[in-house]
């Protein structure tokens, strides 16, 4: 395995690791919840095959579920995010298409661009879940109050984390 | 040539999507089927000691909080019991001399290790499984009132389906009317559950009691659920809408009992004889 191919490995495992340890018992409020683990899949580079992203994607959506004992919805709404994610890549191109090996961050696409990726995505992926979860729309707007929460939770989390890791790759 | 294998290609990703995405489905609408002992779930051994260690760091953060509950708990109890042998001196009580229905009921204390309360159907995993006796179907309560069923277990652990599932029912009695319906959460409000088929005509008031029926043998009878506190009546419908507090607050659950039913067996076997087999 390549030395990028370790460090997604790990990265996966700390995701997966945060999410249950860390997010799963941090609920704002009874409705926001942070899923941060949808992170993984968005930031992973460009080079990625939908393929390899959907299988990805069931591996640790199905890991999550496990914890979260709920099992399938976790899975089925990562391996959609997994879908979709490459084609709303080309869609939003920016001119001249994304440079080879620089990573989808914040940092080298700037921030218009970063919104534009990650909230219509973050908040399919929290719609999906939540109606699932809640077996349809029986109660509308309280469950629209979970995907509206946190999606600003989980919105907050990873551009603030973007914000990190990217001082620490200036210093 | 490249645009028929990027064509075959596309397709390629599109039939794994649908793939894994019936399969999930499935998952999901199999773990929704009531009460099994399935392997994928957080009473599993991995998962279970991952959250269990996690759970025990939380746990000295309000250690102060659980001593003093379990103390008054204590204290409560000492009193009830003393109560209970008073009263039985000035009682008959020559057919409670039966052993298996004094010993009908028996408790095993047991931690949570794993709760939520933020979801339509949440669940909360407890640090006994098997090893303790426990089975599918068992009732739990705490100190405070009745919080769930056991869903499935493993060796060690139990999965529970929290009374704040919208899937479970649970058959309750407003204490002094003796009216019984069903208490079912409405996946809403956390501290709040709905108590169905009360019939129009009954006197309610807000602050009645609200406690379990003991019809379905899973809980015994009396089992605090919760405060009525909030009544509505609308012309068109036969029931109220009544919305009772609970006793327990799910928010911090730390402690339960899971309650073994030793006649549960006998109950359902006598009624299936008597009312016949579903169909």
């Amino acid at each position: 395995m390549s030395r990028s191919g370790i460090f997604y490995f790990l990265s996966f495992f700390i995701y997966l690791v945060l999410q249950v340890l860390l997010f799963k018992s941090l609920v704002l409020f009874n409705t926001a919840f942070c899923f941060l683990y949808v992170a993984f899949i968005l930031f992973l580079p460009i080079e990625f095959s939908t393929l390899a992203l959907m299988f990805i994607g069931f591996a640790l959506g199905f890991m999550v579920d496990i914890f979260y004992d709920s099992l399938g919805l976790h899975a089925f709404t990562l391996v959609l995010i997994a879908y979709v994610r490459n084609y709303w890549l080309s869609v939003i191109s920016p001119q001249g298409g994304y440079d080879a090996g620089t990573g989808l961050t914040l940092a080298v696409n700037g921030a218009q661009w970063f919104l534009v990726y990650t909230l219509p995505l973050i908040f399919l992926h929290h719609s999906v879940l939540f109606f699932l979860e809640a077996g349809g729309f029986s109660v509308f707007w309280y469950t629209m109050l979970k995907v509206v929460g946190s999606l600003l939770f989980t919105m907050t989390v990873i551009i603030l984390i973007q914000y990190i890791s990217a001082e620490r790759r200036s210093a | 040539m490249e645009r028929l294998l990027n064509f075959v290609y596309a397709y390629r990703a599109l039939f794994t999507f649908l793939a894994l995405e019936f399969f999930c489905a499935w998952l999901i609408v199999e773990n929704n089927q009531y009460q099994s002992t399935k392997f994928f779930n957080s009473s599993n051994r991995i998962s279970a000691r991952i959250i269990s260690f996690s759970s025990t760091v939380r746990e000295y953060l309000s250690l102060r909080d659980i001593n003093t509950d379990l103390a008054g708990e204590n204290a409560d109890l000492r009193k009830k019991l003393e109560q209970r042998n008073q009263s039985l001196y000035s009682f008959d009580v020559r057919e409670l001399r039966d052993p298996a229905i004094i010993n009908r009921f028996d408790y095993v204390s047991a931690k949570v290790v794993n709760n939520s309360t933020g979801f339509t159907k949440n669940f909360i995993t407890i640090n006994k499984g098997t090893d303790a006796g426990i089975k599918p179907g068992m009732a739990v309560i705490s100190a405070k009132g009745a919080v769930g069923k056991v869903k499935s277990v493993s060796k060690h652990y139990s999965v529970l389906i929290s009374l704040l599932n919208i899937d479970e029912q649970v058959s309750s009695v407003i204490k002094s009317l003796g009216y019984f319906g069903t208490s079912q959460w409405d996946g809403v409000d956390p501290r709040q559950v709905e108590l169905l088929y009360i019939p129009r005509h009954v006197k309610l008031h807000t602050g009645d009691t609200v406690v379990t029926s003991g019809y379905n043998a899973v809980f015994p009878e009396g089992v605090l659920v919760g405060v009525i506190k909030e009544v509505n009546l609308k012309e068109e419908t036969p029931f109220y809408d009544i919305k009772v507090e609970l006793a327990q607050d799910f928010g911090n659950l730390t402690f339960v009992e899971v309650i073994k039913s030793t006649l549960k067996q006998e109950k359902d076997s006598l009624e299936q004889v008597t009312i016949g087999e579903p169909k």
